[in-house]
């Protein structure tokens, strides 16, 4: 199972605590598991990524195993910490605001 | 004994407060999305349970909110998968879609506004910033956006398309976006003529369409803007609100980045009724429940320092249609007050005498009983109110 980690925010909106396990059929890469992610949760679909361009929102990023895959290709293979459900993948929201 | 409902949108969550007819004792209940910016709620007229509310972030995009009971529990409508799986077996997930229509079809290829360096800008939805419910059907509501445009729901809040025409008719190319950025704050949905609305955007002005919908026209005239090449330019005016009474649909008041406007005839032209008020710059105006020529103001210093003039906050109210303005000071802040009163952020119940309410950028949200001859303070702490709506319970 791929382990998911939500900010807070997204947590609350798809009622879930800190991490999520999905099933992932395909290669585990950013947007198969985004895929999962929203397929399970559909109200967190346009949260994460763009509802068309499926570009992840500006103030958010993806890290995975002490490195940050935000601007990694979205089918780009994710660690196999991550794969194999050792590690899990964060979305963070950026400091940001104040 | 009738009741009162208010439903406060603010920069972290919701509050949705209630009384009886009395109006003196209040229960503050939220908040509800704590940490979102909640830029707008409002009920429908047809239904008073169904609730709709913009929920915003800067991180996490739009998301709309509904009660069908009157606010005491939420969802996104259509955002679980028993409800979002379509035949083929796919989510859909579509309440907080809202797309720009470019469709051959129904949209026109408009594709551009002006931005803020005078160059041509594509059109990129950030935010919902107005909720309007309609008159008779609780599935049907309407969605003013920045950048600007109209959307419509006809299966409460599912799913959003585009009423393009609004973008389509031909000015699109000349509206740039405020210091807040280029949003439609404004929806009037005329209780006569069904198929008439009125829609105000910053910076481009105002617009009415006959159709429903399908076309739309600038109604502009009369308006004088020196902030713009030509203060007298069919688009470019920064409109800040609107304001109608349901008894006189052809009559609408406006507040402008500078001045305040009436018109008699639907918006085909309008004429200034700033008269002794102190400023003309301002946000909301709001028209009194049961006399359509009272008509209620909050003019602030200038639009370089928006605030209340002199530390005092004082709310106008014209009898006369405009022209004619008194200060209406009893109960509120006369001293060391510098606050801001939103243009969503004033509104009215229907009892008798009509009430009025307002939210601050202090948090302050202020009530008077009694049409505006005395205020209180219903809560005094809130985050910065974005919205204020008021719907009278049977």
């Amino acid at each position: 199972m791929i382990r998911v980690v939500l900010p807070a925010h997204l947590r609350t909106l798809a009622r879930v605590g800190r991490e999520v396990e999905l099933q992932v059929d395909r290669s585990v890469t950013q947007r198969s598991v985004l895929d999962a992610l929203e397929a399970r949760y559909p109200v967190l679909r346009g949260t994460i990524r763009d509802h068309v361009t499926h570009q992840r929102r500006p103030f958010l990023r993806f890290f995975a195993c002490e490195q940050d895959l935000s601007h990694e290709p979205p089918d780009a293979p994710l660690p196999d910490a991550v794969a194999t459900g050792a590690a899990p993948f964060l979305v963070v929201g950026a400091i940001a605001g104040g | 004994m009738s009741g009162v409902r208010i439903l406060v949108g603010t920069r972290k969550g919701a509050f949705v407060l209630s009384a009886d007819g009395k109006r003196d004792r209040w229960d503050i209940g939220g908040p509800h999305f704590a940490g979102w910016e909640m830029y707008h709620l409002k009920g429908s007229p047809a239904d008073p349970n169904r609730l709709y509310a913009s929920q915003t972030s800067g991180w996490f995009g739009q998301i709309i909110q509904r009660s069908d009971d009157g606010g005491k529990t939420w969802f996104p409508p259509g955002s679980t998968p028993d409800q979002l799986t379509t035949p083929q077996g796919m989510p859909k997930g579509e309440s907080n879609k809202f797309v720009y229509d470019t469709s051959p079809e129904t949209g026109k290829p408009l594709t551009t506004h002006q931005w803020y360096d005078g160059t041509q800008h594509p059109w990129e939805f950030k935010r919902v910033w107005h909720l309007e419910p309609s008159l008779t059907d609780p599935d049907v509501v309407y969605a003013g956006v920045e950048d600007a445009a109209i959307f419509r729901s006809s299966d409460g809040g599912k799913s959003w398309h585009e009423l393009a025409g609004l973008r389509g008719h031909g000015s699109g190319p000349h509206w740039s976006p405020g210091a807040g950025g280029m949003g439609l704050h404004t929806i009037i949905l005329d209780p006569t003529h069904h198929h008439r609305m009125f829609v105000a955007i910053s910076a481009a002005g105002a617009f009415r369409t006959d159709d429903g919908g399908t076309t739309w026209k600038p109604i502009n005239r009369g308006l004088h803007s020196l902030y713009i090449p030509n203060p007298t330019a069919e688009v470019g005016h920064c409109v800040h609100r609107m304001a109608m009474h349901p008894a006189r649909p052809g009559v609408l008041v406006m507040q402008k980045h500078w001045d305040v406007l009436r018109t008699d005839d639907a918006g085909e032209s309008w004429r200034e009724v700033s008269g002794n008020l102190p400023t003309d710059f301002g946000f909301p105006i709001d028209v009194h429940a049961h006399e359509p020529a009272t008509i209620y103001v909050v003019p602030l210093k200038s639009d370089s320092e928006r605030y209340v003039a002199d530390g005092k906050l004082r709310v106008y109210r014209s009898r006369t249609g405009g022209d004619e303005w008194e200060p209406l000071t009893k109960g509120l802040p006369q001293r060391d007050c510098y606050v801001n009163v939103l243009r969503d952020a004033m509104a009215v119940d229907a009892l008798d005498p009509c009430g009025v309410y307002f939210g601050t950028t202090g948090g302050q949200l202020y009530a008077s009983a009694d049409a505006g001859e005395s205020w209180a303070p219903i809560v005094r702490d809130l985050p910065a109110v974005l919205s204020v709506e008021v719907q009278t319970l049977p």
